[in-house]
C-alpha cells in the first residue's frame, strides 16, 4: 500500500503526508512542516471526550508533566512543562498535533517524548519491564489517541 | 535558599516561567541524633559546570520523611544496620575469617572509607565500587561467596560501613587511573535512552524541584546511599536505583555491577562531592 501511494505522490509531485487505505498515516509517514502536522492523522476529526482518559493514567500520562485546570480533580499534575491552559488559543490545530506526535520537530531537544514515533532510540525497552524491545515500537499513542488528544486541546481556549 | 527553581527546560525555543515547588522548607537542617551536622546543600563542585548549587536528596522530602532521618531511633534503616553488625563479626568461607578478624571495630577502621568510594584500586587495576570492594574482600581474603549486588545482606554492609563516615564531606576522586570511567559515566548521565529519550540529567539537572506526576524530583545524588525507602521497606541500593530510573524511560536497563553503573555512580558520586555522607538515610 506503502509503495502504491509513494509512486502516486511521486507521479503527481506531492508532498503531503501520506495515508494508508484505512487512512491512517503510519508514523514513519507523517509529514512535518515547521514542526506542524497539517492532515489528521486518522482521516477524520478526533473525539474531544477522549482527551481526558488518555491524558490521565492512560498511554499518554500528560499530566505527568503538565497542569491542565480543566482536569483539576486529577491528582499530581506535574510541572515539567508548563500548564496547557489555553493551549488551543496559543497553538492551530496542526501545530498541536506535531507537538503531540513529535515535539521534537517544534521544540529542540524537548525533554516532551515523541509520542508517534517507533525507531531510532538508544536502548529501547519493551515498554517498562527493563527488557530489551525491538524496533519498530508500538507508538506510543495511536493515530486515534493522537486526534481525540488534539482535539480536546483545542477545546482549551483562553477566556 | 535562592535558585533552586529548575534553570530552563533544555534548550527551549521560547521562555517558559515554571510555577514550580521548592523544598518544603528551605531552611530545615539536618542534624541526625543532635549531633551530627549534615551538609544537605553546598556549592557545585567545579566540575559540574550546569549547577551553582547541589542539595542533598533529604532536602526535597516531606517533613515527616525528613524527621525520620534526625535519629538513628526513627531511621529504620538501623534495624539492618545491626543484622550488618552480627555479619561483620561472623566468621565465613574457607580462611575461617570475618570481616573483624582483618579490620577490627567497623566504626574506627571504616571512618571515611564511604567517602571516596566509588575509589580506583591500584592493585586490582579497576574502579571499585563498596559493593565489589566487598566482595572482593569476601572471595579473596576470607575464601567466602560473594554477596548479590542487591541483596539485602549487601545493602545492610553497605550502610554499616557508612555508619562511622556520616557527616565527612563526599570526597570522590576523578582524575588520575580513575578518569575515563569517569568520562563514561558521565556521558552515560546525559544520554536519552529509551522510548521516553530521557537522560538522568533531564530530570535531575534540568527538572529538580519540579513534580514529576507525584514525585518531587531531587538532583539524584548518592550520598544518601544505601537508602530505606518507605514505599517498599528495604535498604535500596544505588545501582538498583539508577536501574528503576532507566527502565522508567521504556530502555533497555543495565545490570547492577555493569561496569556501566560502576562508571554511573563514580561520576554521581561526584556530582555530589561537598555534601555530608547521610547513608542509610531514609526516602519515600
Ligand atoms: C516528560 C515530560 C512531558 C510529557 C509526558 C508531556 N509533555 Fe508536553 N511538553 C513538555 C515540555 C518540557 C514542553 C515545553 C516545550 C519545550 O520543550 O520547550 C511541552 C510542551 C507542550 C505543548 C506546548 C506548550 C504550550 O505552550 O502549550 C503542548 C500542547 C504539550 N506539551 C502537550 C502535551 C500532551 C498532549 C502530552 C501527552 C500526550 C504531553 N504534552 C506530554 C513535557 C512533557
Ligand atoms: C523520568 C524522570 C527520571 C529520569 C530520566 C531519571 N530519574 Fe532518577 N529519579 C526520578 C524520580 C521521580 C526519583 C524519586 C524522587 C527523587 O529523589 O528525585 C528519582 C530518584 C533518583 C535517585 C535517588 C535520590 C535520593 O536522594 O534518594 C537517584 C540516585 C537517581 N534518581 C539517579 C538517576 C540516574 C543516575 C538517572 C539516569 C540513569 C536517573 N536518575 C534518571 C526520576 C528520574
Amino acid at each position: 500500500m506503502k509503495t502504491l501511494n509513494l509512486a502516486a505522490a511521486a507521479a503527481f509531485g506531492l508532498i503531503a503526508t501520506m495515508a494508508t487505505a484505512d487512512g491512517v498515516v503510519a508514523p514513519a509517514d507523517v509529514v512535518y512542516e515547521d514542526g506542524a502536522v497539517e492532515q489528521s492523522l486518522t482521516g477524520a476529526p478526533g473525539n474531544p471526550a477522549n482527551g481526558p482518559d488518555i491524558m490521565n493514567k492512560g498511554a499518554g500520562n500528560c499530566i505527568a508533566c503538565h497542569e491542565v485546570s480543566a482536569l483539576a480533580d486529577l491528582p499530581f499534575q506535574g510541572t515539567v512543562g508548563p500548564s496547557l491552559d489555553g493551549a488551543g488559543s496559543r497553538w492551530s490545530e496542526a501545530q498541536l498535533r506535531g507537538i503531540v506526535a513529535n515535539a521534537k520537530e517544534m521544540f529542540y531537544e524537548s525533554m516532551m517524548p515523541s509520542f508517534y514515533k517507533t525507531s531510532g532510540y538508544i536502548r529501547p525497552g519493551d515498554e517498562f519491564t527493563g527488557k530489551a524491545g525491538s524496533e519498530p515500537l508500538p507508538p506510543m499513542l495511536s493515530a486515534e489517541e493522537i486526534e481525540d488528544v488534539v482535539a480536546f486541546l483545542m477545546t482549551m481556549k483562553d477566556e | 535558599m535562592k535558585n533552586i527553581y529548575p534553570l530552563t527546560v533544555i534548550a527551549s525555543s521560547f521562555l517558559i516561567a515554571f510555577g514550580a515547588p521548592a523544598m518544603a522548607d528551605e531552611d530545615a537542617k539536618l542534624v541526625v541524633n543532635g549531633e551530627i551536622e549534615m551538609v544537605t546543600e553546598t556549592a557545585a563542585p567545579s566540575h559540574l559546570e550546569a549547577l551553582d548549587t547541589i542539595y542533598s536528596g533529604w532536602t526535597f522530602r516531606t517533613d515527616e520523611t525528613q524527621a525520620l532521618q534526625m535519629d538513628d531511633f526513627d531511621n529504620p534503616a538501623f534495624v539492618f544496620v545491626d543484622q550488618a553488625m552480627d555479619a561483620w563479626e561472623k566468621v565465613e568461607g574457607s580462611a575461617e575469617k570475618s570481616c573483624s578478624a582483618c579490620h577490627g571495630d567497623v566504626m574506627e577502621s571504616m571512618k571515611g572509607v564511604r567517602a571516596v568510594y566509588p575509589k580506583w584500586n591500584e592493585e586490582a587495576g579497576e574502579v571499585r565500587t563498596l559493593v565489589t570492594q566487598i566482595n572482593a574482600c569476601r572471595t579473596e581474603q576470607m575464601g567466602a561467596e560473594p554477596w548479590g549486588y542487591t541483596s539485602g545482606t549487601m545493602a545492610a554492609m553497605e550502610a554499616l560501613i557508612s555508619v562511622p563516615s556520616r557527616g565527612m564531606p563526599v570526597d570522590v576522586a576523578i582524575d588520575g587511573p580513575a578518569q575515563s570511567m569517569w568520562a563514561k559515566g558521565k556521558e552515560l548521565y546525559y544520554t536519552r535512552f529509551g522510548q521516553l529519550e530521557l537522560s538522568c540529567a533531564n530530570c535531575h539537572e534540568n527538572n529538580y524541584g519540579n513534580m514529576i506526576r507525584a514525585d518531587h524530583l531531587s538532583q539524584g545524588q548518592v550520598n544518601g546511599f544505601p537508602v530505606y525507602r518507605l514505599k517498599n521497606t528495604k535498604l535500596n541500593t544505588a545501582h538498583a536505583r539508577f536501574k528503576g530510573c532507566v527502565r522508567d524511560t521504556r530502555a533497555e536497563t543495565f545490570n547492577p555491577g555493569s561496569e556501566e553503573f560502576i562508571a554511573l555512580e563514580l561520576y554521581v558520586a561526584s556530582r555530589g562531592n561537598g555534601l555530608s555522607v547521610e547513608a542509610p538515610s531514609v526516602r519515600n
